[in-house]
């Protein structure tokens, strides 16, 4: 029944998109919009399937900074959070400064990655964890707080060590909201990415764009951009396919 | 005469702060091993409070608490505990849920396999080893907390209103289970509830506890033959005792018919 669902909900976005398409293609060509204003989605897939390779490469790139800043904000940002809810001492002196630093907009500092990290991936994976990360961070310090207080009270008389309530019971507690916020991180990751290379690349769909719009090829830049959407679904989608391996007692629903 | 299960000699419990409630204050009882006994008392009485500093979970300011002897001073060694809210955890199948106490104590689980089979068939969860809590009624899951609680033998089993979350046919099921386990068990239990009844009806003893501050009224001991069936709710000599609690509760004003329809 649930699998016939998620069948039903594919099968209506691929017809949505698939109409929308259409309805572009004919707008587009009825009303005589100028290719360099928007182009038809008849010759992004044209440009797409001419160039595979190139873009390719492009995309590898991409995915590779952004895998590796949202592995870096999982690991960092799963850290964190474990001193912040361990440690009063961490709570009090880190928390704030947390806080203070996700108010800054970490798109800003992209700029400065580059004077620190040079021109290569370093940068790009950089900005990704940075603005991945907090999504992680908050979520997990959550997750980790929201042990209910019986099930802390039972940790308590059964006397097992820290050690073990915290790998057999806290974080187990915890895993449904940090996977909540792996998701939203890796959209973050993906952000994060793409203002690396819009600040300074030679490689990546974020330099595709830049690139592509300095020489008004707008068909390139939503070629660009349509990787990117399917790059954001796929992403999403292995998440959730993660989520359910994980976590397969909330597959069960109880009547 | 051998050592006491609870010894409670003047217990009082004071929370912190300037405006701190006295949830209990003078309380005493000897509670011999073996004995099933119901904590009975409206609700801010200290009951739960009472049961909780005997876990450990919560310090007395005043008097003495000994658990098999030795003075409490965190939660005790040998005790179960099961909750009003079951606190399984999710994502284990019930058969693990049952082992936990088996791992935090770091001993092998394999050992206990035949342990928790016998605690499975004991409630009727034979079928559910494997099965996630979510996939069990309240009652049934109720029942796996029990399981998790004997697993490791436990000398003394504390259980903090167990059956509050339960509809009336299911918690009527559930007192008549509890008292099979028990007699096959024979832990010493004490065992809080709001149920008059209840705690009538399984108790050996049924220690009544009033309210503001949390004081102990009176020890009655139930000398009633077991296995009691449930019919045994509808005798005089039941309603003997029931009444005899009732009229404790109206005499502190808790309850009456004045001004009621």
């Amino acid at each position: 029944m649930k699998a016939l669902n998620n069948l039903g909900m594919g099968l209506a976005g691929t017809i949505s998109l698939v109409v929308v398409l259409v309805l572009w293609e004919v707008l587009c060509r009825t009303l005589h919009v100028r290719d360099i204003m928007l182009p038809l989605p008849s010759q992004i897939f044209a440009e797409l399937w001419a160039e595979l390779a190139w873009y390719g490469g492009h995309t590898l790139y991409t995915l590779w900074t952004t895998l590796a800043g949202f592995a870096l904000s999982v690991v960092g940002g799963v850290l964190i959070a474990v001193a912040l809810v361990g440690s009063r001492l961490f709570e009090r002196f880190l928390y704030p400064l947390i806080i203070g630093f996700n108010s800054v907009p970490k798109v800003a500092l992209a700029p400065l990655f580059v004077v620190w990290l040079g021109t290569g991936a370093e940068p790009k994976i950089a900005i990704a964890f940075l603005i991945a990360v907090f999504a992680v961070i908050v979520d997990t310090v959550h997750g980790l707080r929201s042990v209910p207080s019986d099930i802390i009270d039972l940790g308590k008389v059964l006397k097992g060590s820290p050690w073990d309530f915290f790998f057999k019971v806290k974080l187990p507690c915890a895993l449904p909201s940090m996977v909540a916020g792996m998701k939203v991180a890796m959209s973050l990751a993906l952000v994060g990415a793409i203002v690396g290379e819009f600040v300074s690349s030679q490689k990546g769909l974020g330099y595709v764009i830049m690139s592509a719009q300095g020489t008004f090829d707008t068909v390139r830049v939503f070629a660009a951009l349509f990787i990117l959407a399917l790059m954001g679904l796929a992403l999403y989608g292995l998440l959730a396919w993660v989520e359910k391996r994980a976590t397969p007692w909330r597959q069960i629903h109880s009547d | 005469m051998s050592v006491a299960a609870v010894h409670a000699r003047n217990v009082s419990k004071q929370y912190p702060g300037s405006r701190g409630v006295q949830a209990l204050s003078g309380v005493n009882a000897d509670i011999p091993a073996g004995r099933f006994v119901s904590i009975l008392g409206p609700s801010g009485c200290g009951k739960s409070t009472f049961l909780r500093c005997v876990a450990g979970l919560e310090n007395i300011t005043g008097g003495e608490l000994d658990v098999n002897g030795k003075a409490v001073n965190g939660p005790p060694d040998g005790i179960g505990m099961v909750f009003q809210r079951d606190a399984l955890l999710e994502w284990r199948s019930i058969r693990r849920n049952i082992l936990l106490p088996v791992e935090f104590a770091k001993k092998s689980p394999s050992v206990y396999q035949d342990k928790v089979d016998h605690l499975l068939d004991l409630t009727g969860l034979r079928d559910f080893g494997n099965s996630y809590p979510r996939e069990l009624s309240g009652g049934m899951r109720q029942r796996a907390a029990i399981c998790r609680a004997l697993v490791d033998d436990p000398s003394l089993l504390l259980m903090d209103e167990p059956f509050g979350a339960l509809d009336a046919f299911t918690r009527d099921q559930m007192n008549v289970e509890l008292q099979r386990i028990w007699m096959e068990t024979r832990n010493t239990i004490l065992f809080v509830t709001h149920g008059i009844s209840e705690a009538v009806y399984l108790g050996d003893v049924v220690m009544v506890f009033s309210p503001r501050p949390g004081r102990l009224l009176e020890t009655i001991t139930i000398d009633l033959p077991r296995p009691r069936p449930l019919s045994i709710r509808e005798t005089p000599e039941f309603g003997r005792y029931t009444a005899h609690i009732r009229g404790l509760f109206e005499e502190m004003g808790l309850i009456g018919d004045k001004g009621t329809v």
